[in-house]
């Protein structure tokens, strides 16, 4: 039985080099061309110069490259050992911003370090994930199955979620709870119990509506209705759609955007770059960068299926299915499929916190995949 | 090991679903952006285009007014304006604060820039400052960066070169008030200008032209980033050319000097104007740069009511220029011959009225034609106590007495033929044959203009009902051929035409006045119009009626001629009205005599051209 012999106990032991070598460099060279077309659309919004954006943005890349591939190679009896502690540490930071956070665009969010801006909130994402596989790691199918279970796993989820919607946050903190939640669906937790939620939460709209602050509802309304409010709130979508849409098949050609180029655009180097791509590269230009994500990102919810470890699968499907809502959310926004929630395109919206999430989450899958014959016990890898 | 087997069937399953899930949002985001940018693409084509493209309208070159020989009396030049565009200045009042330090702007413009931008949309451009100077425009451009929305511009401005000599007709040019602002897309160009007084109101849809229009490239604030072809280019104005002849305008002017009155030279073969002097005049370039409180004021309060053009609007009465009206109407109501004979002692007396020549002493006795010349009061009371009031008011219709001839300048009045009618529905009154007497010598009731006094002269010296124009190529002015023959017997009308030339020969009231030697003759009426009651007392006074010299301006007579020469073959009439100038012989005969043979000099051909 092939299955079996999967599972049977091999001694794998590959050197440092090797599994350099043996990494996917497929989905690495997937990635730098995501990044390559953010470069070109930061060049391209900045009036064809590398200054101010796509100059620090390439050096940010080549780091978080590095970062990505080192974490790729390590052992991942490591990650597992550090997914508990990974998740304490990030509570510790979420709670420091409540005290000492930066105030930006509405909300608590930012660290700041002295030499960089730290986003407390996105690490938790990879955290979150990394503490829910490992739970579900040490557990069996039976055990993996009862309602018991969902204890842990759930206060995993709902401290960082409660810490990231007080920031507030939304989009960040329903992000967190959908991998987590992603992480015990994939470990067994029962169907019906996701079925049942998901209509308790359709139910549950009107009473969190309360709870929202006033640009949030700004938000959803103007999304309901974009033209209402052309000049105002759904200015941003509506230039947004006709960007789009005035792009046509094959894009207005690199550079000459004009909705972009003439500032009718908002946010356009980090939100709304992915407009700027699609007037310029049209609808195939679109394609090619979409398909490179679903490339990416069905390898990373995949590669555990052919991973000897649940930890390693449960981990590379949930970051890969955290990261690929990361996509959804931002381009299903400038279309005007989902509100304005100000999530940015991870790898082509300028900033280093989404790319930072990004390269450090497949800097994991990496290693899932590099690691997929290894064996671990389920009380841990015994390493640290 | 069939734990680790069965967990991985599990997440084999829910794997694959979620893969599947993925796959679905990819495809939906797919066919939203198909819908987007192929279905709906060409919607949101034109949608970005409307975005970037604006219509931006040129402002058309105005056409110039010439005269007759093709002096310009009204230009473009060039105006070096300063701007404000709001929306692209960070700060109003800091901006406007750093441009006071280069230009001079004084409280009553602040105000009117901060109430501009109020009103209007925040990218259309406030004007700050026009007829700057090359060194402050320059330092302006330089100082340019650091001030956000200013900016600068070379436009055209309107310049009359023949300033005060003809302010009553060209007229200004103003801003339109702010609430017509609206009216037009064009009133909103910074520093356009509308004709707001005279020819310039009365022919602006001639002189204005058509706006062009160019399509500019704008950012999201509307800032232009580049023209995009092709550029509809503005119509310039069509020019307008008048009968007047500038020469002769100045020249009456200056012969006017600081007088209060008004003269019109008339062409009597087509009705061209030749002159029309309302003195004292205004400077119209003032009011296109704005003239200042203290300077409109003044206009204002001048007694001598300079704003007024007195040959349109100035209403007098026509004193004895009248009398060639009135002793037509009784010659053709077969009441006197030219040889009737009355005797005039000086006085004549109607019921318990007496009423005064002006001759204390009398005439004697004379005939029709004497009576003209000599300016005899009493004759005509004799005439007018037989003589129905309206006979003479119709008689004075027939010569374009109280009525207008739209010539085009501003205020034409229609003056005063007092009729019985009138009389009855204005004054509900019967009208009193005493009355008729003060008619009869150009007194009470009865009001003209100069222009109405220019147009009855031609008309009594061609007998043609001549039509005065002041615009070339007007369907309101008609040319000579047209001119209807006066319904008036040819043989009366040239009596009176004898008589007239009577008054510059011996005996007659401008005798003094005549041309010497052998230069052409002219013929013309004098008259003296009373503008306060003489009472008897003052006459029964020793030393009798008060001197003109010894009462106040606003009391004294106003002074009228009307003339035309030469006598055998009329070309050129003339009216002259001096208000409170004293009397017609000694103060308006001789100046329509040097008018007349100014108008009838041969031009002067330009000096280079006899070399």
């Amino acid at each position: 039985m092939a299955a079996g012999s999967m599972f049977a106990p091999r001694r794998v032991q590959k050197s440092l080099l090797q599994r350099f070598v043996g990494l996917n460099w497929g989905i690495v060279l997937a990635t730098v061309l995501i990044a390559v077309s953010g470069f070109a659309m930061l060049y391209s919004v900045a009036d064809g110069t590398w200054d101010p954006w796509a100059s620090r943005q390439m050096v940010r890349f080549g780091f978080a490259l590095v970062l990505m591939l080192s974490i790729a190679v390590i052992d991942i009896r490591y990650w597992v050992a550090l997914s508990y502690p990974a998740w304490f540490a990030g509570l510790m930071l979420l709670i420091a911003v409540e005290f000492i956070g930066d105030t930006g665009m509405g909300g608590q969010r930012w660290l700041d370090l002295g030499f960089m801006r730290l986003q407390p909130s996105e690490l938790m994402k990879i955290a979150t994930v990394m503490a829910v596989a490992r739970y579900y790691h040490g557990r069996s199918q039976m055990q993996s199955r009862s309602l018991r279970s969902l204890v842990v796993p759930l206060l995993l989820l709902l401290v960082p979620f409660i810490l990231v919607v007080r920031q507030p946050d939304l989009g960040t903190a329903l992000m967190i709870m959908a991998g987590g939640l992603a992480v015990a669906f994939l470990a067994g937790a029962p169907a019906w119990l996701f079925v049942v939620s998901g209509i308790g939460l359709a139910a549950a709209i009107p009473v969190v509506w309360q709870f929202l602050r006033s640009y949030q509802k700004d938000r959803i309304l103007t999304f309901l209705n974009p033209e209402s409010d052309p000049l105002g709130a759904g200015y941003q979508i509506t230039q947004s759609k006709i960007a789009l849409g005035s792009g046509g098949m094959t894009g207005k050609g690199f550079l000459e955007g004009t909705q972009s180029h003439l500032n009718f655009l908002p946010e356009m180097k980090t939100d709304f770059i992915f407009t700027v791509l699609v007037e310029e590269f049209g609808l195939v230009g679109a394609t090619i960068v979409l398909a490179l994500y679903g490339i990416v990102l069905t390898y990373g919810l995949l590669i555990g299926i052919g991973c000897r470890n649940q930890f390693g699968r449960l981990l590379a499907s949930g970051l890969a299915i955290s990261l690929f809502l990361y996509v959804l959310i931002n381009v299903g926004m400038v279309m005007g499929l989902l509100p304005v929630v100000g999530v940015p395109l991870p790898l082509v919206s300028y900033g280093g916190s989404a790319m930072l999430t990004w390269m450090l989450a497949y800097g994991l899958i990496l290693s899932v995949s590099v690691h997929r014959h290894v064996t671990i016990a389920p009380k841990g890898s015994g390493i640290v | 090991m069939p734990r680790e087997g069965l967990r991985y069937q599990t997440y084999s399953r829910r794997a694959l679903l979620l893969a599947g899930l993925q796959g679905i949002a990819l495809a939906a985001l797919g066919a939203r952006l198909y819908y987007l940018s192929v279905v709906n693409g060409e919607k949101y084509r034109l949608r970005a285009d409307k975005n970037r493209i604006s219509i931006r309208l040129i402002a058309p070159e105005r056409g110039e007014i010439f005269d007759r020989n093709g002096e310009k009396l009204a230009t473009n030049t060039q105006d070096l304006r300063a701007l404000l565009v709001p929306e692209q200045a960070d700060q109003l009042e800091p901006t406007l604060k750093k441009v006071q330090q280069i230009i001079d702007l004084n409280d009553r413009s602040l105000t009117r820039i901060r109430q501009r931008i109020k009103r209007q949309r925040q990218f259309v451009p406030v004007t700050l400052a026009q007829g700057l100077d090359w060194e402050t425009f320059s330092r302006l451009n330089v100082e340019m960066p650091k001030l956000p929305g200013v900016q600068t511009d070379a436009g055209l401005s309107r310049l009359y070169p023949g300033g005060e000599a003809i302010a009553h007709l060209v007229g200004y040019m103003a801003s339109p008030d702010e609430e017509d602002v609206y009216k037009s897309p064009l009133y909103q160009l910074p520093g356009f200008k509308i004709g707001r007084q005279g020819l310039e109101r009365r022919y602006e849809s001639i002189l204005r032209g058509a706006s062009g229009t160019r399509r500019v490239e704008v950012n999201a604030v509307g800032r232009e980033i580049r023209e995009l072809p092709p550029r509809e280019e503005s119509l310039r104005g069509n020019d307008l050319h008048l009968t007047l002849d500038m020469d002769l305008q100045k020249y009456v002017m200056q012969e006017l000097g600081e007088e209060a009155a008004g003269v019109v030279i008339m062409d009597i073969a087509n009705g061209d104007i030749l002159s029309m002097a309302s003195s004292p005049g205004y400077d119209p370039n003032e009011f296109t740069r704005g003239i200042s409180n203290a300077n409109w004021q003044a206009l204002l309060k001048d007694p001598r009511s300079p704003l007024l053009n007195k040959t349109v609007s100035g209403q007098y009465p026509p004193g004895s220029t009248i009398k060639m009206i009135v002793a037509l109407a009784a010659l053709e109501q077969g009441l006197i011959t030219p040889e009737t004979t009355f005797y005039c002692n000086g006085k004549h007396r109607l019921g318990n009225h007496t009423f005064h020549c002006w001759q204390n002493r009398g005439h004697g006795k004379l005939d029709m034609m004497q009576a003209i010349a000599k300016s005899c009061d009493v004759y005509f009371y004799e005439i007018a106590e037989k003589l129905d009031i309206d006979f003479i008011a119709d008689m004075a219709k027939r010569f374009g007495l109280g009525a207008t001839f739209d010539i085009g300048v501003d205020g034409e009045k229609e003056g005063l033929v007092p009729t019985r009618e009138w009389k009855r529905i204005f004054q509900q009154e019967a009208w009193q044959l005493g009355e008729t007497l003060n008619v009869a010598i150009g007194q009470g009731a009865m009001l003209s203009t100069p222009l109405q006094l220019a147009v009855m002269t031609a008309r009594l010296a061609s007998g043609q009902a001549v039509v005065p124009r002041m615009v070339f190529g007007d369907s309101r002015g008609s040319s000579a051929s047209f001119f209807q023959p006066l319904d008036v017997n040819p043989f009366h009308l040239e009596t009176v035409r004898r008589t007239m030339a009577m008054v510059m020969e011996e005996g007659g009231t401008a005798h003094d006045y005549r041309r010497r030697k052998s230069a052409t003759p002219l013929a013309g009426k004098t008259g003296t119009a009373q503008v306060r009651r003489i009472s008897l007392a003052e006459r029964r006074a020793e030393g009798g009626v008060i001197d003109n010299d010894e009462l106040p301006w606003a009391y004294r007579d106003h002074a009228l001629f009307v003339g035309y020469a030469p006598v055998d073959a009329p070309k050129v009439a003339v009216s002259v009205v001096v208000q409170h100038g004293g009397g017609g012989s000694s103060v308006a005969a001789p100046l329509a005599r040097r008018f007349l043979d100014r108008a009838l000099a041969p031009k002067q051909s330009d000096p280079e051209e006899q070399a």
